[in-house]
C-alpha cells in the first residue's frame, strides 16, 4: 500500500470559534476570532464571514489588534508563530517565528513593538508551567522574521488568556493563577503577590478564574470559581491592599471585562446571563439573560458600542451597549459526544447532526455556517447537572429529503427507558421540517439502527432494536379521510430472537440486509420474505453496506472480531475477507467507493476501496489518534477534475470525519488547494471591498458587463487612454490606504499624471480635429 | 485521664442580652460595652480580651451610648440621665438628669466636653469636671429628635443626625450652619421617616452618615453637598466607626454584615484619594448595633449577643494571638455554684436564682454510654431578687445549707433546707458594712461566708486571697491578717484555687499561663518553675477563651482540674510536661494504643473536648463530674428572627 502525499487531512469548517476571546475592530465593523488554524473576520452587522485569514499551521490561540495600527491584527498559534494581518484585505503582512508553543498573546499601547506571549516554561510539550515573556519585534522588512529576543516577565502564569490583563495605560500587568494574584509594575520592575486563603476545607473553591483591569483607575477585577468577583485596590503595597466582593454568579465566573471607559464591568458564567455591573455602584446591575449557553469569553469594542460574548455551544453573540442582542454567529455545535450519525440533508446539502440539547443542527459545510436548528424534543432544556433529559440519538433522511425520522430517548435511573420516534415531513412553504407523526415507545428497547428505503415507489422506514425485532413503518395514505398521511407500523420481524445491530438497503431498495449479531440476513422489503442468510466468521456484525453502481452485487460487512467481509449476492457466497478492525464503514453515495476506518494501536487508518478491486484506491496510516466513529461523504458543489488516480475518489464527494476530540476533519487534494489559492489571490487583487456572497453575485455580474463593454468599446479605448488607466491612478486606488505614502507626496505625482504632455496633446488635438 | 460519671447539665437557660453600645479607650486599650439590660462590661484588649469588669444593670435603665473621658466611663440612656461609673467598685457613681427627655447619644471631645443629643431636639454641652459633670449650654434647639452626634476633630463643629436630615452646628455660636437632607428609602414606604442612625465627622470636613434606608452617604461638610451614596442594604445601617488615621470607615448593617470603606487613591501614582467601598465581613446573624475600629481589628456586637473581634490581617506582620478572629460569647466568670456534698446547683440569672438538685443514676456502662436516670434533675427553688438592681454574684455552700447573693446595693444570705420539704429563710441583720459584694464564697466546711466588697477580691478555702489589678494577696484566716503577696504578673488571673491538702495556690491567667505558688513556703513550687522553664505548649497558649475555674481532685492530689468554654483539662503533676513537639491533644491516639505503649505517650495535660460551650465544670464528692453546658445553638434559637434576606435558591 502506498502513502499518498498529495492528499492532506485538514480542518475545513466546523471548527471552534469560541476557543479564544474574539476581537472587535476599532470601527466596530468587524469581529476577528481564531477558528481552528485560521482567523476569521466576520461582519458584526451581517454575521457573514468576510475573510478567512489562513496561514497558521496549527491551532490559533489568540488574536489581538495591533495597538499602533488599528487596521492590523496579530494572531498567535500553537505552531510557534505570530502573524500580523491586514484584516480588511485579508493579507498576511508579516510572520514572526518564535518557535515556542504559544498559548496566548497580550499587547498594550504603551509597549510599542513589544508583544507579550505565554509560552511553556521549559520548551517541552508536556510542560505544566507557563511563563509570560515579552517579545521584542525586530524591525525588518522581511515577511518572515525570526525573533531572537525573549525576556521573561512573569513566571508561572495560567495559560488561560483571561487570567492575564494589562492595567491602566500598560503600567502594570496582572496575572492570576490558582489562589494567587500577581501584579508586575513595569516602571519599578517589581511584582506584588496576593494570595487568598483556600476555602477548600469549607467546601468553597475560591481560586481565580479570570481577571480584568480597570482602564482608567487602578482597580483589578478578578473572577473566582465560587462565583464571586473581587475588586482589588491599593495593590502597590504588600500589606495594605484591599478588595471588595461582588456576588451574583452561583457558579464560576468564566470571564470579566471592563468597558473601555471603565463605567461598567461585564461578567459571565455558566448561567448564560451577561451581568453588567456599574462601577462603584455595584448593587445596580443589568442582566441579559437567556443567551443560550454558558458564556466563555466577553469582548468589548474599543469604542464601547458593542460587546460580544462567546458561548460554550460555539457561538458568538454580538450585543449592543444598550444590552440588546444584535447578531449571532453560530459555529458548528459540538458537544462532548455526537449521538446521531453525521448525515447530509439531501435538499440543502447541509451536514446534519446533534446540535443544542434536543435539537438537530443543519450546518452548511460549504459556507461554514449553521443554517438552522430543528427542535426535535420540543421541551425546555434545564441547565443543571444530573438532570436526565431527552436526547436525539438517531436521525435519518429519505433520499429526496422529504422525510426525516428522529429517535429521542431518555433513560431515567437505567430501568425506565423512554423512546420516541418522530417523523417529520418537509414543508415547501415554510422551508423546514414539520412534525408529522410521533410514535411513543416504538420499540421496547434502544433502537440500534434506522434507515429509509431508497426505492422511489414506497416511503418505508425500517428500525431495528435491541428488543430483538425490526419494524417497518409505512406512510399510510388516508386519502379517504380528511386527515393527512401519517406513519404506522407495517411489519414486525425478527430472526431467532437475536438482536439486530444494523440494517442497510441496497441502492435500488430491492434488498434489505440486517445484521443479527453473528448472522447477516437479507430480506425482500416488498414481500418481507427472508431471502437468504449469509455465513460469516465469528463476531457480531457491526456495519453493513451494499455496494453501489457497478458493485451493487456486493454486500460488505464488518464484525467486532476484526473482519471485513464481502459477499457476492449473486452467488450468496463470501467473495473475500480481510482481518481488519474496522470501526466504521462508509459508502460513497456517488460512486462505488467505500471508506473503512480501521483503528489500530490507538490511531486510525483509512482505506478507500472498491469492493470489486483487491487494491485500495487510497490509504492513509495514522490519520488521527483515537477511534473515528462518525464520518460522511458530502457531495461537492463543484466537481474536481483530478486525473491522478489516488485522488480521483475525492472528485465527486468529500469525506468528512469526526475525531475523538470532536474535530471535524476532511481531505483536501492538491488541485483543490491550488484552486482555493487562486481564488483567494483573485479576491485580493479585486479590491478592498468586503467580499460577501452578495458582492460575488453582483460584482461578478458587473465585471462581466464591464468586459463586454470593453469588447464593444475596444477600438475606442485603444485610441483614448482614459485617465483611469494611468499607472499613477491605479497605484493610488489599488493600494490599501494604510500602506500609501503621505498625501502631499502623492499629490504632485497625481497632478502630474493628469497633465497632458505636450506631445500627446497635439495628438489629441489631431484626433479632435480629424473627424 | 481517668473515667468519671458525668452529669451533663443542659437546663441552665442562660441568655445573654444584646449588645447596644461600645466605646474603646485607645489609651488604656479597654473596650466598654453596654448591653440592653443595662449592664456594662469592660474588656482589656491588651490582655487577650479578658473581661475585667462587669457592672450589673438595673431595671428600666437602658443604655444608649457609652463614652470614655480619660479613664472615666460615662453612659446615657433613654431614662434621660448621664451616669458615670465607679470602675473600682463596679457600680454607678452618680447619675445626672439632663432635662431633655430621653438621651439618644453621648459623645465627648478630647478637651473633655460632653455633648448629648436629646429626644426634644436639643444638643446639650456638659463640662466634665474632676468630681462630676456640669451643664454648660444648649445649642440651637431643632425640631425632632437628635439621634446621633459627631465632633469635628478640631472641636469647633458638631454634626448631628436627626430624622430625615443631618445638621452641622458651629459650637462657638451654637447655630446650625448646614442642613443636609437625607433621602427616604427608595423602595419602601415614602411616608416613613429616615432615621440617621450615626454620623461621623472627619477632619477634612467629610461627613459620613448611615440611616434607616440602608444607605451610607458621604457628604462634603463645607458645602453641605452629597458626594456619594452607597446603598448597602434594604434595612438599616445602624453603626459607623472611623479608624484613628481616618483611612477607613466601617458600617454595620441589620443583615449582620460589616462593610468597610477605605480612603484610597484611584490611581496609584496620584495623591488624590476617594472613599471606596471595599470589604464585607459577615460574622453576625442579626443586627450589628455597635461597632468600633480599633486600628488592628474591627470589634462588632449586636443583637446576636456575641462580641466579635475581626482582625485586619494586613496590619499584622506575622501570625499571633491578635491576628485570629475571636468571638466572645460567655462571661469570663462563674454563673454557677455547686454544692459538692449536697449535689445541688445554683444558677445565677440577672433577675433570679435557681436551685436545682442533680439527677441520680445507679447504672454502669462503658465509657461513652448514656446511663439511665433513677431520679430526674429537679428544680427546687426559684428565688427572685429584691429591688431594681441585677444580681452580680451568688454562692452556695458545699453542704447545701446556705445561699447568698449580692447586688450593687445589698447582700442577702439565706438558710436553706432541702431534705424533705424545701424551706428558705433569710438570715437577718447582716453587718451594715457589707453593703455589696463582688465575690461571695463559703468556706469548705460551710462555717464561714467570705465576701469581697470594696476591694475587688476573691475569698477562698482556709486561706483567703484578694486580687486587685492583677495582684494576688494571701490572707491567713486564723489570724485574719495578710499572709503574703504573690509576685506580680502582667496578666490578670482568670481563675485560681488552693489545694485542700498541699495548700498550694494554682493560678491561671488570662494569657493562659499557669502558676503554682506554695503558700507555706511563700514561693513558686518546683513544678511551677519547671513549667515556666519549659514553657507551655503553643496549642495551649493559643486557646480562645480563658480558664474560668480551677479545682482539685481530693482523691488524687496530683490532679488539677480546669476548664474554659471549649474544653476541660486535668493536669496531672506526676506526669512529664509536654514539649512543643509532642502531640498535645493526644486522648484519641492514647485510646488507640495498647496498654503497654500508653505510658510512653502520656503527658501532664489531659484535655477533653467532648463537652462544648461549657459554663461550669465541678467535681462532686462522689467523684462524679458535673458539666453545665449552654449550647450556642440554643442561645441562637432563642434570639428574635433576623431581618429577612433573600438567599440564593430560596
Amino acid at each position: 500500500m502506498v502513502e499518498h502525499t498529495g492528499i492532506r487531512v485538514v480542518h475545513r469548517g466546523g471548527s471552534k470559534i469560541n476557543f479564544r476571546e474574539p476581537v472587535i475592530t476599532s470601527d466596530s465593523r468587524f469581529l476577528l476570532c481564531g477558528s481552528g488554524e485560521s482567523v476569521k473576520v466576520y461582519s458584526t452587522s451581517t454575521e457573514e464571514c468576510v475573510h478567512d485569514l489562513q496561514g497558521h499551521t496549527d491551532l490559533v490561540t489568540g488574536v489581538v489588534l495591533n495597538p499602533s495600527n488599528h487596521l492590523q491584527a496579530y494572531s498567535c498559534s500553537a505552531d510557534g508563530t505570530v502573524r500580523l494581518w491586514d484584516f480588511t484585505d485579508g493579507i498576511l503582512i508579516k510572520t514572526f517565528i518564535i518557535r515556542y508553543h504559544i498559548f496566548s498573546i497580550h499587547v498594550s499601547e504603551k509597549h510599542v513593538g513589544v508583544l507579550f506571549v505565554v509560552v511553556p516554561m521549559a520548551n517541552e510539550k508536556g510542560s505544566e508551567l507557563f511563563q509570560l515573556v515579552a517579545v521584542h519585534l525586530p524591525r525588518s522588512g522581511d515577511p518572515e522574521v525570526e525573533v531572537g529576543e525573549l525576556s521573561a516577565v512573569l513566571c508561572d502564569v495560567s495559560p488561560n488568556p483571561g487570567a492575564v490583563s494589562f492595567g491602566t495605560g500598560g503600567e502594570y500587568i496582572a496575572a492570576a493563577k490558582g489562589l494567587q494574584l500577581e501584579v508586575f509594575f513595569f516602571k519599578k520592575q517589581k511584582s506584588y503577590r496576593f494570595s487568598l486563603k483556600s476555602g477548600m476545607n469549607k467546601g468553597i473553591n475560591n481560586s481565580f478564574t479570570c481577571i480584568s483591569c480597570h482602564p482608567k483607575e487602578d482597580c483589578i477585577a478578578t473572577g473566582h470559581a465560587d462565583g464571586k468577583i473581587r475588586l482589588w485596590r491599593n495593590f502597590n503595597q504588600k500589606k495594605e491592599y484591599t478588595y471588595s466582593t461582588l456576588h451574583w454568579h452561583h457558579n464560576a465566573v468564566n470571564t470579566l471585562r471592563f468597558t473601555p471607559e471603565g463605567t461598567n464591568l461585564l461578567s459571565g458564567g455558566i448561567e448564560s446571563v451577561l451581568v453588567q455591573w456599574r462601577y462603584t455602584q455595584e448593587n445596580q446591575k443589568d442582566f441579559l439573560p437567556r443567551l443560550g449557553a454558558a458564556i466563555t469569553h466577553i469582548a468589548v469594542s474599543p469604542d464601547g458600542s458593542l460587546f460580544c460574548t462567546s458561548h460554550a455551544d460555539n457561538k458568538i453573540t454580538i450585543i449592543l451597549s444598550s444590552v440588546k442582542v444584535s447578531a449571532i454567529i453560530q459555529g458548528l455545535v459540538k458537544d462532548d459526544c455526537v449521538r446521531t450519525d453525521l448525515m447530509i440533508d439531501p435538499r440543502s446539502k447541509a451536514l446534519v447532526l446533534n446540535g443544542k440539547p434536543g435539537h438537530l443542527q443543519f450546518y452548511s459545510l460549504h459556507r461554514d455556517k449553521q443554517l438552522y436548528n430543528l427542535d426535535i424534543v420540543q421541551q425546555e432544556y434545564i441547565h443543571e447537572q444530573g438532570v436526565d433529559q431527552f436526547q436525539v440519538v438517531k436521525a435519518a433522511f429519505d433520499t429526496h429529503g422529504d422525510w426525516l425520522a428522529t429517535v429521542e430517548e431518555r433513560r431515567q435511573k437505567s430501568s425506565e427507558l423512554e423512546i420516541n420516534l418522530k417523523l417529520w415531513s418537509y414543508d415547501e412553504q415554510t422551508q423546514s421540517f414539520v412534525l408529522n407523526t410521533t410514535v411513543t415507545a416504538p420499540h421496547e428497547d434502544q433502537i440500534t439502527a434506522m434507515c429509509f428505503s431508497p426505492s422511489p415507489e414506497t416511503t418505508l422506514l425500517v428500525t431495528t432494536s435491541l428488543d430483538g425485532h425490526f419494524k417497518a413503518w409505512l406512510l399510510a395514505d388516508h386519502s379517504d379521510t380528511e386527515e393527512s398521511a401519517s406513519w404506522s407500523c407495517d411489519f414486525v420481524g425478527g430472526y431467532h430472537l437475536l438482536k439486530p445491530g444494523c440494517c442497510c438497503f441496497s441502492a435500488d431498495g430491492s434488498l434489505l440486509a440486517f445484521g443479527f449479531q453473528e448472522v447477516v440476513t437479507v430480506w425482500s422489503p416488498t414481500s418481507w420474505e427472508l431471502l437468504t442468510t449469509l455465513s460469516q466468521p465469528p463476531g457480531a456484525v457491526r456495519d453493513l453496506c451494499f455496494g453501489r453502481l457497478s458493485c451493487s452485487k456486493y454486500l460488505l460487512g464488518t464484525s467486532t472480531k476484526n473482519q471485513l467481509c464481502c459477499w457476492n449476492l449473486l452467488t450468496c457466497s463470501l467473495e473475500w475477507n480481510t482481518p481488519m478492525d474496522v470501526s466504521l464503514l462508509q459508502a460513497d453515495p456517488f460512486s462505488e467507493n467505500m471508506a473503512a476506518f480501521c483503528s489500530q494501536s490507538g490511531s486510525t487508518d483509512l482505506f478507500v476501496f472498491k469492493p470489486s478491486e483487491p487494491r485500495p484506491l487510497f490509504s492513509k496510516k495514522a490519520l488521527c489518534t483515537g477511534k473515528v466513529e462518525r464520518a460522511i461523504f458530502a457531495p461537492r458543489d463543484q466537481m474536481l477534475e483530478s486525473s491522478e488516480e489516488y485522488s480521483q475518489w475525492l472528485n465527486r464527494s468529500q469525506l468528512y470525519f469526526l475525531t475523538q476530540h470532536m474535530d471535524l476533519m476532511t481531505f483536501s487534494t492538491k488541485t483543490e488547494e491550488d484552486r482555493l489559492l487562486a481564488s483567494s489571490k483573485q479576491l485580493m487583487v479585486d479590491d478592498s471591498v468586503a467580499i460577501t456572497p452578495f458582492y460575488l453575485l453582483l460584482g461578478r455580474h458587473k465585471q462581466q458587463q464591464q468586459e463586454k463593454q470593453e469588447l464593444l468599446t475596444n477600438p475606442l479605448a485603444e485610441r483614448t487612454p482614459l485617465p483611469q488607466g494611468s499607472i499613477a491612478i491605479k497605484e493610488l486606488l489599488d493600494t490599501p490606504a494604510h500602506v500609501l505614502p503621505s498625501a502631499s507626496f502623492l499629490c504632485s505625482m497625481f497632478v502630474r499624471s493628469l497633465l497632458v504632455s505636450s506631445s500627446s496633446r497635439s495628438k489629441l488635438e489631431d484626433n479632435v480635429c480629424t473627424p | 485521664m481517668g473515667e468519671f460519671k458525668v452529669h451533663r447539665v443542659r437546663f441552665f437557660e442562660y441568655m445573654p442580652t444584646a449588645i447596644r453600645a461600645m466605646s474603646f479607650n485607645a489609651h488604656t486599650e479597654r473596650l466598654a460595652l453596654a448591653r440592653v439590660d443595662g449592664s456594662v462590661e469592660v474588656f482589656n484588649f491588651a490582655d487577650r480580651y479578658f473581661q475585667e469588669k462587669v457592672i450589673p444593670g438595673k431595671d428600666a435603665h437602658s443604655i444608649e451610648a457609652l463614652c470614655w473621658v480619660g479613664g472615666r466611663l460615662f453612659s446615657a440612656g433613654l431614662h434621660g440621665e448621664i451616669t458615670e461609673y465607679d470602675l473600682e467598685n463596679l457600680r454607678p457613681k452618680y447619675s445626672l438628669e439632663a432635662y431633655g427627655g430621653p438621651i439618644w447619644t453621648i459623645i465627648s471631645n478630647p478637651q473633655g466636653t460632653h455633648v448629648i443629643g436629646c429626644e426634644d431636639g436639643t444638643v446639650k454641652l456638659f463640662e466634665v469636671l474632676a468630681e462630676g459633670v456640669q451643664f454648660e449650654r444648649n445649642l440651637d434647639r431643632q425640631k425632632g429628635r437628635i439621634i446621633s452626634l459627631s465632633w469635628h476633630p478640631s472641636g469647633t463643629r458638631i454634626a448631628a443626625g436627626m430624622m430625615d436630615m443631618i445638621r452641622v452646628f458651629d459650637v462657638l455660636t451654637g447655630h446650625a450652619i448646614q442642613r443636609l437632607l437625607v433621602d427616604r428609602s427608595v423602595g419602601g414606604c415614602k411616608s416613613r421617616e429616615t432615621v440617621v442612625w450615626t454620623v461621623v465627622f472627619l477632619s477634612d470636613h467629610t461627613i459620613f452618615s448611615s440611616d434607616s434606608a440602608g444607605k451610607v452617604q458621604v457628604w462634603d461638610g463645607h458645602t453641605g453637598t452629597l458626594v456619594k451614596t452607597h446603598q448597602l442594604t434594604k434595612w438599616d445601617v445602624l453603626a459607623l466607626s472611623v479608624s484613628k488615621d481616618e483611612s477607613s470607615v466601617v458600617a454595620g448593617t441589620s443583615e449582620g454584615t460589616v462593610v468597610q470603606f477605605q480612603f484610597i487613591a484611584p490611581n496609584l501614582q496620584q495623591q488624590e484619594k476617594e472613599w471606596v467601598r471595599t470589604r464585607t465581613f459577615k460574622n453576625h446573624t442579626h443586627d450589628v448595633r455597635a461597632l468600633v475600629e480599633i486600628g488592628t481589628a474591627i470589634v462588632s456586637g449586636g443583637m446576636d449577643t456575641q462580641l466579635v473581634v475581626r482582625p485586619l490581617l494586613e496590619k499584622f506582620e506575622e501570625k499571633c494571638f491578635a491576628s485570629g478572629l475571636r468571638r466572645i460569647h460567655f462571661p469570663h466568670r462563674n454563673l454557677v455554684s455547686c454544692a459538692q456534698k449536697a449535689r445541688l446547683l445554683l444558677l445565677q440569672f440577672p433577675g433570679q436564682l435557681e436551685l436545682w438538685r442533680l439527677g441520680e443514676s445507679d447504672g454502669h456502662g462503658k465509657p461513652g454510654d448514656i446511663l439511665p436516670l433513677k431520679t430526674k434533675p429537679e428544680k427546687l427553688l426559684y428565688l427572685k431578687r429584691k429591688g431594681k438592681d441585677h444580681i452580680c454574684c451568688s454562692a452556695l455552700s458545699s453542704c447545701g445549707g446556705w445561699l447568698a447573693y449580692s447586688t450593687v446595693s445589698s447582700v442577702r444570705l439565706y438558710r436553706l433546707q432541702t431534705d424533705n420539704n424545701i424551706s428558705i429563710t433569710k438570715v437577718p441583720k447582716l453587718p451594715k458594712v457589707l453593703r455589696s459584694a463582688h465575690q461571695l464564697c463559703f468556706s469548705s466546711e460551710s462555717s464561714y461566708l467570705f465576701a469581697a466588697s470594696s476591694q475587688s477580691s476573691v475569698l477562698f478555702g482556709c486561706s483567703c486571697l484578694g486580687e486587685n489589678d492583677c495582684e494576688v494577696h494571701v490572707y491567713n484566716l486564723q489570724k485574719l491578717e495578710l499572709h503574703c503577696m504573690v509576685p506580680m504578673y502582667s496578666s490578670c488571673p482568670s481563675a485560681m484555687g488552693i489545694h485542700p491538702t498541699t495548700n498550694n495556690l494554682t493560678m491561671v491567667h488570662a494569657d493562659q499561663q499557669i502558676f503554682e505558688f506554695s503558700i507555706a513556703e511563700k514561693q513558686y513550687t518546683v513544678w511551677s518553675r519547671k513549667l515556666q522553664m519549659q514553657g507551655l505548649h503553643n496549642l495551649w497558649l493559643n486557646r480562645d477563651t480563658p480558664v474560668t475555674h480551677v479545682t482539685f481532685n481530693p482523691k488524687n492530689p496530683d490532679q488539677i482540674l480546669l476548664h474554659d468554654m471549649y474544653m476541660f483539662c486535668i493536669i496531672d503533676q506526676s506526669l512529664p510536661l509536654p514539649d512543643q513537639k509532642t502531640q498535645f491533644y493526644n486522648q484519641m491516639t492514647l485510646r488507640s494504643l495498647s496498654e503497654q505503649e500508653r505510658p510512653s505517650h502520656l503527658h501532664a495535660f489531659k484535655v477533653c473536648k467532648s463537652f462544648q460551650d461549657l459554663m461550669c465544670m465541678r467535681l462532686l464528692d462522689d467523684q462524679s463530674l458535673v458539666v453545665v453546658e449552654r449550647p450556642l445553638m440554643a442561645i441562637n434559637s432563642q434570639l428574635p428572627a433576623p431581618v429577612r434576606q433573600k438567599k440564593f435558591a430560596t
